[in-house]
């Protein structure tokens, strides 16, 4: 029996990306401002206004949809700035915009009701009750599922809500719910909710030490491997400490997200679409990355058996991991 | 200009049930905090070893003339979670602070409730939508700078809602769906047997240097430093700030809660009560870089140190 695929939603932290995820088979591009209103505000990274208006033009040529991820707290001193990112958004023509603050869900569906609302991740809405709550106060029509729960669980959420799902199936890998962690601000000032960047690479630093090369956050030693091995990015909650009896990798390994053998299942849980993380990533890595998703949501909504996954290589740190999908993880 | 109110935050370690209402029958003997926030906020399994005291803790508190407020689970995902969720929603005779916004619907619309710590307010559209839903007093996300706590001390001021911000101890900086100290040592969080009730402050977790970074408490993780606001209190009262909470250590709370009521009432110069917390808690090294910058674990003193 054939079914409509799985919405295959897809990263653009540059034009250029953006166009190669649409032909690679993209259904839904997301993207955000060069500013810090997205939660992967990186230099030269995104999306000026004019660039998102043509962007959106392209994509739409192409039958494909554009999200606009605003997706950080916008800060008490300038709300304004979010607020305008929500009016270029709408003005730009976007499919949906992508928010995490309750004041500015409150603003986007008081000022354009008919302009879709995604939850983000970062709004870290983990069960039914909180989905509900967000549904019923904004009209939100989609959220995205953070990265805690097991595909059973996902299963029963969906279930209960009327409104779509939309998981992580590749990529990056937070392991704190996501929008309530502030480990890089304590580090370096900088965070994922106010400033859209979570260890930043301006705080990084690789110094030499006796055979050693040691990767540090701020003040902080966040690993430290032999010289000539590859030296992992100090990305705070995949580094190496100690804790009482334990040494390494007390919070997560430096692995990334592959959660390509359970698409079907996924599908079977009543999600709606799958995202892949990754908007600062090559336009070439987005053309793999998403052809080879395309083809799998491709071959469950035939009902075929997903092909095989060539994506080993492209995962940060070669290992990779279902994460909380599998309940053994936690 | 309105006295600074003290509130004692919720436990957030794995205590054991005798120690637990012993501490509680201290703090409502003999600490001036005004208002005590009581319940299981970080992992729901650890609930059953103390729900049955809670009543006769709550009362004794509440005789000493505490206002108490029952708080909520942070990050709800089971069915059994959300259902005491739901319950405590529904008893309409205590106030609720919630740490996860899946409360607010279990909230009779219009009931006043408090906001913890956890849930992410950072600016004044949300602060004005969570008046709207009857919010009377919200405890800001530690990460805020001075200029944002400003500035919602102002908002909630013309909202009726009263701003706290966190002042001693660590900070609670994540939360996850993974268990670490289970993961430390080597069990699943299924079957962690309660490791967690062996480090009764978190246990600490070190740089590959030997260097103090953070700690681990189940699915919750802290800061190793302890935060301390007593040298920013005299910007704190300027910017209007209701009250202050204070999360409880094993260090003598009681006399941590007096050194920053008379540090708070004029009794204590801010530098003669930091040298008394440092007493109180002499393995502690202190934090207030959310508020003063530059990054959350810097500390700057009232003498310009560091």
């Amino acid at each position: 029996m054939e079914t409509r695929p799985m919405e295959l939603v897809c990263p653009a932290g540059t034009p250029a990306a953006l166009r190669a995820a649409v032909e690679a088979g993209a259904h839904s591009v997301y993207c955000g401002f060069n500013d810090e209103t997205n939660a992967r505000n990186f230099p030269g990274l995104n999306f000026s206004r004019a660039e998102m208006a043509d962007a959106i033009a392209h994509a739409h040529r192409h039958g494909a949809k554009v999200l606009v991820a605003i997706n950080t707290f916008p800060r008490a001193d300038a709300e304004k700035v979010w607020h305008r990112a929500v009016d270029d958004a709408a003005q730009c023509g976007a499919d949906a915009i992508i928010l995490a603050d309750l004041g500015l869900l409150d603003y986007a569906a008081n000022k354009y009701p008919d302009l879709r609302r995604h939850l983000s991740v970062q709004a870290a809405a983990s069960n039914a009750d909180a989905i509900r709550f967000y549904v019923e106060a904004f009209g939100v029509r989609r959220v995205v599922l953070p990265r805690v729960l097991s595909v059973a669980e996902i299963a029963a959420i969906n279930r209960e809500i009327d409104c779509e799902t939309e998981v992580f199936v590749f990529g990056g890998l937070c392991v704190m719910a996501e929008g309530r962690c502030s480990l890089s601000s304590y580090a370096t000032g900088k965070s994922p909710n106010m400033n859209g960047v979570c260890s930043p690479a301006s705080h990084v630093r690789y110094v030499e030490e006796k055979g050693h090369l040691v990767s540090r956050l701020g003040d902080f030693t966040i690993d430290r491997v032999p010289r000539g091995a590859p030296a992992p990015y100090p990305t705070l909650c995949k580094g190496a400490f100690s804790a009482g009896p334990y040494r390494g990798h007390v919070f997560e390994e430096a692995v990334s997200l592959d959660a390509a053998t359970l698409v079907p299942q996924l599908a079977a849980a009543g999600v709606t679409a799958l995202k892949i993380e990754g908007r600062q990533r090559s336009r070439s890595y987005v053309t793999a990355v998403v052809g080879n998703f395309r083809r799998i949501v491709d071959a469950v909504a035939k009902g075929l058996p997903p092909p095989a996954s060539e994506l080993a290589r492209l995962s940060e740190g070669q290992a990779t991991t279902a994460g909380a999908y599998r309940k053994s993880w936690r | 200009m309105t006295k600074i109110a003290i509130t004692l935050g919720p436990l957030l370690f794995h205590w054991s049930p005798e120690r637990w209402s012993d501490f509680y029958a201290r703090i409502a003997d003999e600490a001036p905090v005004d208002r005590v926030c009581i319940g299981e906020v970080v992992c729901s399994k650890r609930l059953p070893f103390y729900i049955d005291r809670l009543p006769l803790a709550v009362e004794r508190l509440r005789r000493a003339g505490k206002e108490v407020v029952l708080s909520s689970l942070a990050l709800v995902t089971l069915k059994r979670e959300r259902r005491s969720c739901a319950k405590l929603g529904a008893g309409g005779e205590f106030d609720v602070e919630i740490n996860d916004l899946s409360m607010l619907p279990h909230l009779d619309k219009g009931r006043a409730f408090t906001v913890g710590p956890l849930i992410n307010v950072y600016n004044g559209g949300t602060l004005d939508f969570l008046a709207r839903r009857g919010a009377r007093s919200v405890c800001l996300p530690p990460e805020l700078p001075l200029p944002a706590v400003e500035r919602l001390a102002r908002e909630g001021r013309r909202l009726g809602v009263a701003t706290e911000v966190w002042a001693f101890g660590r900070l609670p900086l994540a939360i996850s769906g993974r268990c670490y100290h289970a993961r430390v040592h080597g069990h699943a969080k299924d079957s962690c047997q309660f490791v967690c009730d062996r480090d009764e402050d978190g246990l600490l977790v070190e740089t590959l240097d030997g260097q103090n970074f953070l700690a681990i408490n189940g699915v919750q993780t802290l800061s190793s430093t302890y935060c301390s606001l007593l040298p920013d209190l005299a910007v704190l009262k300027k910017a209007g700030v209701s009250s202050l909470r204070l999360s409880p250590h094993s260090c003598d709370m009681v006399a941590v809660a007096r050194t920053f009521r008379r540090a708070l009432d004029g009794a204590m110069a801010p530098a003669e009560a930091q040298r008394a917390l440092d007493d109180l808690v002499p393995q502690a090294c202190f934090s207030n870089g959310f508020l003063n910058g530059p990054f959350g674990a810097a500390f700057t003193s009232l003498d310009g140190g560091r």
